[in-house]
């Protein structure tokens, strides 16, 4: 549904020179090797037309002369030329095919690496939007049709066209006259192509669509599997699929009923025009007029049979052509698919500010390679060339900041928030007031539309954003865990950590007694987003995860709201010990978890309406005073 | 073994295809026909070129009768090679089609323990990718292997009737290209299969990081993916290559062996006509009949390599297929429980290693509210998955009314349960669509009324199409909080005689809850209802109180009493006063 161009039944143009050009992109030297070989083979198969000519014409004299002990020597020395041109033309044709081979699983290779590299470098806000199977559909089955077109339709293709023109000189080469018949022949060969052939182009374009859509739809149903086994929707669930299948279904069949109808029609085409031209050359060796040739043979049977024969290879070349024209037309409709993917705007990242290691040295910051548990914010200044150091301390400010996930709609407003180093920021306010909102402009997956935010001094967008996230660390609302072990997914806060870091600091976030407890302990795999751990447990690993990063600030963003209270009050005492010394931006419903915060900011419908430590606010006894009495009658 | 597998597959595919026998029936009358007509051709145009050749004049009232004669045949070869291809098309689609209803219906049928414990990506892999493939495969082998096998039978009786001495020379020559596909066939089933599983690692490996791109961004980890995806990309890409090729070499090797044929008929002819044993028009037609003759090995040849690639991803699709359903379920339906609930001596575990729950016992009286806390990960959400019946107890009873779960039909079971889960999943379409999942007849009144008892109607009325609004799959930008607003409001709506509420108000801020307790207080009023929450304060009301610690129940009454026993539910209860004091 977010896709444009669905339905319209039209590849973009430019999208056939643009898998050319990225072909040869990638493999400079191979593919003009490989076009090479095609022609020399695709030649050589055609030569042996030629030689037919000659034995036909020594058989022909003979027939008359009724002499036949002199040429049989000839004649084996002619099948020997032959056999030897065969075997020359094999050697090539296995050659291209091998390197074809290489050369389109390597394209593929590179376009996944591409395809992937970029995914990994979408703004959030494209996942947000998009279906997920969907985007999986670009990997699996517009690669897929890629990979035929490039792998078989081309080379054909390439082979197809050098064997009609080598086959029409040769048969200009014997018979002007007959070429005519033959050529009025191809025009209506070609006209039925065209014909068919769009028919049924729209109808692929349209599969590869529908195809996309079904893999959203399974994809999507996998993830709610237990809601719809909760809700008795199975039936439904099935029904609406049933009804996308059955488009895809249409689809395919009408596309390939189209393509299937074109080689029949043109496979009698060239019967007939077999025979035509059987018949007229029959007449014109009959009536002995003159032959109009390169050659200058006069016409006899030692022409009209080799002649069959190039027909029938002509018209053979052309239904070959034919058919893979709609093998193209899907390959194309893929590989425009999966542009549409290698052209989305990837995050704009022009930040050139990069986290360094740094010591002091009499007073000044110097950068240096080993870890010192110093950070530096390296900052180039383009005018004058110098580099200036700060250090990194964890002090965030957001100025008048107004954002909107869509255009036009603007979900916070004038937001002011200032987090000195060492402070924790609490963020309260009802479902939606845009707590989240805050927390995912201060790490950038959204960028703000009005305002600045500055950390240490420095505007975010200076600063790159890879090094801007690995100073933050994050605990998200939902947890997501990866296909691993344990260990594996603490680690994935920072790589080099040693076991005893992980452990560490799975202790600290109170996981360690359970993750001991499993099977395998900490080398247990995980699998489906940790879907045999309870959801509390997920959470813990992800504490344990952001506790290994040992970022100067964190955000904890409901970090707790699955742990019960009792392994909250565990967790607590750790998560404090990790909040130490760090700026925290927290955001949680049970105010009881927040009470300690050095500022706590509260939210409502996108606006700071009240801001201040507990005491002040109770004694403001606005919004902040309800909200924690109306808790606290509930505790 | 390999064999046998393939074999297995074969019988599968048959079965699909065997519901749509006349078409096939059909389709092979047809392609015989085509296949004869088209070959009658070549004898046509070998007597007008003997016609032209033997009288040194032209006989034209004979040569336009044969000019007609094949303009006609030509006709109807294409009318018949036109509607083959049509019948073809249709029963391949429509097999895919059964194939792909079919896997999906899987999907609902397999437990969860199966989606669980499996990567999505692989199986939307097997449903797309290969049942594609095997589209293909199938195709190819319908249109081309028909034609093929008939194109070759054809020609050998024509060309026996021609010149059964060069036609011998044609059949002894013969098993060569067999023998050659066949050796390279045999490679390539096994790299294809290879291929397939590559694939759906891949694929799964994707589907991952598209669910989890935040957090891969959150810490930076596109690097160190991308190397794990270029692992796989290489595997994948080596398993293609090595297919690719070995299927690619099929068509090369078989053509050169015909070449050989082709030299040998054109040699052996040559000799023939030379003592006089053929006139020129039957060679030249004997020629065209051998290159007609060798054409189908090359079709075959290329149609058994793809069918192989069919075959493997048939494999794989059946072994999706067949995968163990869920246990069966029992006939009896209950339509309005009266809420009596009763577990007796349940044992459960996910994996045999790790016990869970052990001799579990509880008796729910109609109406009555069950709290269950403890520890994270003591098996609290379990219990819910057994009454649910997404799993199933290993040892023990489960009943409702006093009839076994599993003598009742899943639908009814689950009919009687309102969830609310933990997990705020919804499906792509608009609000009004998600909140009206688990009563699709409700009406406007009904769902707006559900929306505002749980609190969800303000934020709904402020979305830019009010409850027509589009949400993306996962619910896009809505924040947490909200989606599970939206999954309360669908449960209010349903009302059924029993509830769940699996940590139902987790991600909802103290006051909007505070509402929505009122809410639930008046829903659970006279329905049995199970709660899990983590927020004491909310169950406090319960009729009972489960205390569980490792999978076992510790401690079982209501808050006075328990609170009196001054055991581990007082001591969860106190500690929650402790982080507030501090």
């Amino acid at each position: 549904m977010k896709n444009k161009k669905q339905d319209k039944g039209m590849v973009p143009k430019g999208t056939l020179p643009r898998v050319i050009k990225t072909l040869f992109e990638f493999y400079p030297k191979m593919m003009p090797t490989v076009l090479v070989f095609i022609v020399f083979s695709a030649i050589v198969s055609s030569i042996p037309s030629i030689f037919m000519q000659k034995v036909m014409n020594i058989i022909d004299v003979t027939y008359k002369s009724g002499d036949w002990n002199g040429i049989s020597q000839k004649i084996f020395q002619y099948i020997c030329i032959l056999g030897g041109l065969y075997t020359l033309s094999l050697c090539a044709c296995f050659t291209y095919t091998r390197m074809m081979a290489v050369i389109t699983q390597g394209f593929l290779k590179k376009l996944r690496v591409k395809m992937f590299h970029i995914m990994q470098n979408l703004p959030i806000k494209y996942f947000d939007q998009n279906n997920h199977g969907d985007i999986m559909s670009y990997y699996t089955n517009d690669t897929d049709t890629l990979r035929q077109m490039i792998s078989q339709s081309i080379p054909q293709l390439i082979t197809s066209g050098v064997t009609v023109c080598s086959v029409f000189f040769l048969m200009l080469y014997f018979s002007v006259w007959l070429t005519l018949v033959v050529i009025f022949g191809i025009i209506i060969m070609f006209m039925v192509t065209k014909k068919v052939g769009s028919a049924s182009a729209k109808y692929f374009i349209r599969q590869q669509h529908a195809i996309g859509k079904t893999e959203g739809y399974i994809e999507e149903m996998m993830n709610g599997q237990k809601v719809v086994k909760v809700f008795c929707h199975e039936e439904e669930t099935e029904k609406a699929f049933d009804e996308i299948n059955e488009a895809l279904y249409q689809d395919s069949k009408s596309a390939n009923s189209f393509a299937n109808m074109l080689m029949p029609i043109l496979n009698n085409i060239g019967n007939v025009l077999y025979v035509v031209v059987a018949v007229v050359g029959g007449i014109l060796i009959a009536s002995k007029v003159t032959n109009v040739s390169i050659s200058g043979i006069p016409m006899g049977i030692s022409i009209a049979v080799p002649f069959l024969n190039m027909t029938k290879q002509f018209c053979a070349n052309i239904s070959q052509v034919s058919q893979q024209i709609n093998a193209v037309v899907m390959g194309l409709a893929g590989a425009s698919r999966i542009f549409e993917l290698i052209d989305q705007e990837a995050e704009v990242d022009d930040g050139y500010v990069t986290l360094v290691n740094a010591k002091e040295v009499n007073g000044e910051i110097v950068e240096c390679e080993e870890h010192t548990g110093m950070w530096a914010w390296k900052h180039p200044h383009t005018a004058d060339g110098s580099v200036t150091y700060t250090k990194l301390t964890g002090d965030v400010r957001l100025f008048d900041v107004d954002f909107g996930y869509e255009e036009g709609k603007i979900v916070l407003h004038n937001v002011d928030v200032y987090a000195e180093p060492g402070q924790k920021i609490a963020f309260v306010g009802s479902t939606g007031a845009g707590k989240t909102t805050i927390t995912n402009l201060i790490n950038r997956f959204y960028d703000i539309a009005d305002g600045k935010i500055r950390y240490d001094g420095i505007n975010i967008n200076k600063i790159k954003k890879a090094d801007l996230r690995r100073s933050l660390g994050i605990v998200l609302q939902e947890t997501n865990l990866f296909t691993g072990t344990v260990m594996d997914n603490i680690r994935y806060g920072k790589l080099e950590a040693t076991d005893e870091e992980c452990i560490a600091a799975a202790k600290l976030a109170g996981a360690d007694d359970f993750i001991t407890r499993l099977p395998e302990g900490y080398d247990t795999p995980l699998t489906g987003n940790g879907a045999n751990l309870s959801q509390g447990q997920r959470q813990l690993i992800a504490i344990a995860r952001a506790a290994v990063a040992d970022p100067p600030v964190m955000i904890l963003d409901e970090a707790t709201s699955s742990i019960d209270t009792r392994t909250e009050s565990i967790v607590q005492k750790g998560m404090d010990s990790l909040m130490k010394g760090r700026t925290v931006f927290v955001i949680a419903h049970r105010l009881s978890t927040i009470k300690n915060s050095d500022v706590i900011m509260v939210l409502e419908q996108g606006k700071i309406i009240e801001r201040g430590s507990h005491e002040t606010l109770l004694a403001e006894k606005g919004k902040y005073y309800q909200l924690y009495t109306g808790a606290f009658e509930l505790d | 073994m390999e064999e046998k597998r393939q074999n297995n597959t074969i019988k599968k595919v048959l079965k699909y295809v065997k519901k749509y026998w006349g078409l096939l029936l059909f389709s092979i009358v047809l392609a015989f026909v085509s296949v004869l007509l088209s070959l009658y051709i070549p004898i046509l145009v070998g007597d007008t070129i003997d016609e032209i050749l033997g009288m040194g004049q032209v006989n034209f009232i004979q040569v336009k009768r044969l000019l007609i004669g094949s303009l006609i045949l030509a006709v109807i070869t294409a009318l018949c090679q036109w509607i083959m291809n049509i019948i073809n098309n249709k029963i391949t689609f429509q097999v895919i089609r059964d194939m792909r209803k079919e896997a999906f219906a899987k999907i609902q049928e397999l437990p969860l323990k199966y989606v669980d414990t499996h990567p999505y990506g692989e199986i939307v892999s097997k449903i797309i990718a290969d049942v594609d493939q095997f589209a293909d495969g199938l195709l190819m082998g319908f249109t081309q292997l028909f034609t093929g096998v008939v194109t070759i039978i054809g020609t050998l009786v024509f060309m026996f009737s021609i010149h059964w001495k060069i036609a011998i020379v044609v059949v002894v020559l013969t098993p060569i290209s067999l023998f050659v596909a066949r050796f390279i066939a045999k490679r390539t089933y096994n790299m294809f299969r290879v291929q397939s599983e590559y694939r759906g690692e891949q694929t799964s490996l994707i589907d991952e990081m598209v669910g989890n791109q935040k957090v891969v961004q959150a810490y930076t980890q596109e690097e160190e993916i991308l190397e794990k995806f270029d692992d796989i990309n290489e595997k994948l890409s080596e398993a293609s290559l090595k297919a690719t090729f070995f299927s690619s070499l099929t068509n090369p090797c078989t053509r050169f062996v015909n070449s050989i044929v082709y030299a040998a008929v054109g040699l052996s002819g040559a000799l023939s006509a030379m003592n006089g044993g053929i006139t020129v028009g039957a060679l030249s037609c004997f020629l065209s009949y051998a290159n007609q003759y060798t054409k189908p090995f090359n079709e075959i040849s290329g149609v058994i390599t793809e069918l192989q690639n069919a075959m493997a991803c048939a494999t794989r699709i059946f072994e999706f297929i067949e995968e163990e359903n869920q246990v069966l379920e029992g006939a009896k339906i209950i339509d309005e429980a009266d809420g009596n609930v009763r577990l007796s001596q349940v044992c459960f575990s996910y994996v045999p290693e790790v016990k869970l729950l052990e001799n579990f016992n509880l008796s729910v009286k109609p109406g009555q509210r069950v709290a269950i806390v403890g520890p994270t990960g003591c098996g609290k959400t379990t219990v819910i998955n057994l009454l649910m019946r997404f799993y199933d107890v290993n040892s023990g009873t489960i009943c409702i009314e006093e009839t076994d779960i599993r003598d009742m039909t899943r639908r009814s079971l689950r009919k009687n349960f309102g969830m609310v889960l933990q997990e705020t999943w919804l499906k792509a379409g608009t609000i009004a669509d998600n909140l009206k999942m688990g009563k699709p007849n409700a009406t406007d009144e009904e769902m707006l009324k559900a929306a505002k008892a749980s609190h969800a109607h303000s934020f709904i009325k402020r979305l830019p199409n009010g409850y027509d609004t589009y949400i993306s799959e996962g619910g896009g930008s809505l924040s947490q909080g909200q989606k599970q607003l939206l999954c309360i409001a669908r449960v209010m709506l349903c009302l059924p005689p029993m509830l769940i509420l699996d940590e139902a108000t987790s991600s909802i801020d103290t006051r909007t809850e505070l509402k929505i307790q009122e809410a639930f207080a008046r829903l659970m009023k006279g329905r049995t209802s199970f709660i899990v929450a983590h927020r004491l304060s909310t169950i406090q009301e319960a009729d009972i109180i489960l205390v569980m610690k490792d999978g076992n129940i510790i401690e079982q009454g209501d808050h006075d009493s328990l609170m009196k026993k001054n055991g581990f539910y007082a001591n969860l209860y106190n500690s929650q006063f402790i982080t507030v004091q501090q």
